[in-house]
């Protein structure tokens, strides 16, 4: 059974590892949250990022938030992916199954998936 | 929205961007009916716009003139015969004590009631995006214990620790799972 103490352990384990990270990521993954973006399915694809940034060991360069309405909600789930001194990404009618490339190919590899972008898009 | 947990995010959403620093979810369910209230400290409406909250046209956003939140919300409670009723003080009003509280009833019985979906990933989603405020959830139904979980207890464990790290996102989701299916002992 999952209790208190365990997440006192879990705080215990993480109070080194955040020191060593503040303030080094510089990937970051906005996912648009408003209502149009929770009816189009944007839970499942933030939840994909949130746990496959984790698994592929990017949290340290990667952090991935919720905004509101991005204003293109016929293309929502909408994901913009933010780089200092790059443009920005912006991927449309996301899936939580696409998610496994972009955080792949973008997020590890450096290389945004250009056909999930809005650039490639067909209404 | 094709889970009623979804409209609960969306709900929820209103009140972190309406300045709450403590959002209650609280579903209440009966025999065949299910109370769904939304329930914040937030910056709270005039009784102008409660009156219009339910209106698709009318919105605070600025991207686009459309709003659908509570209409949504509204929707589908009244189609399963239930209701909608909105709630607020505003705090030019009443600067010591304001909110709103959002509040859909439901008939489970109804044919078109909509399922509840995936309460737990309603909840760790709201925690990812809004770590620094809080949340308290609670969900009764009739003949199990009620599913609780308030971020206040977890902060005063965490200290300095976010909740939107991932370890304990995935322990607040296993926290909440096992209450709704407790393990086997």
């Amino acid at each position: 059974m999952k209790s208190l103490a365990e997440l006192q352990a879990i705080k215990e384990r993480m109070q080194g590892k955040v020191a060593l990270r503040e303030g080094s990521s510089d990937k970051r993954v906005v996912v648009g949250m408003a209502t149009c973006g929770i009816a189009a399915g944007a839970r499942p694809v933030l939840n994909a990022f949130v746990e496959q940034v984790n698994e592929a060991g990017l949290t340290a360069s990667v952090t991935v938030t919720q905004t509101g309405c991005i204003g293109i909600c016929q293309y929502e789930p909408v994901v913009e992916v933010f780089e200092a001194g790059k443009e920005k990404v912006t991927y449309v009618k996301m899936s939580a199954d696409k998610v496994a490339r972009v955080v792949e190919e973008h997020l590890k590899g450096g290389r945004p998936v250009a056909e999930y972008t809005i650039g490639n898009a067909q209404l | 929205m094709k889970e009623l947990s979804l409209n609960l995010l969306d709900i929820a959403e209103n009140s972190v961007k309406a300045g709450a620093t403590l959002t209650e979810l609280l579903l209440t369910e009966t025999a065949d009916t299910l109370v769904m209230a939304v329930r914040d400290n937030g910056c709270g409406m005039t009784d102008e716009t409660v009156c219009r909250v339910t209106d698709p046209f009318y919105t605070t956003r600025t991207t686009r003139p459309v709003g659908l939140g509570l209409p949504l919300l509204r929707m589908a409670a009244e189609q399963t015969g239930g209701t909608l009723a909105v709630e607020s003080r505003h705090a030019d009003a009443h600067p010591e004590d304001h909110g709103t509280e959002v509040t859909a009833v439901f008939h489970t019985d109804h044919i078109d009631c909509p399922p509840l979906g995936d309460l737990v990933a309603t909840v760790t989603t709201l925690i990812q995006g809004h770590p620094d405020t809080d949340f308290l959830f609670r969900h009764s139904r009739p003949g199990a214990e009620p599913v609780e979980l308030d971020t206040r207890q977890l902060r005063q464990i965490l200290g300095e620790i976010s909740l939107a790290e991932f370890e304990v996102l995935q322990w607040i989701s296993g926290y909440l799972r096992e209450q709704y299916d407790p393990p086997t002992a």
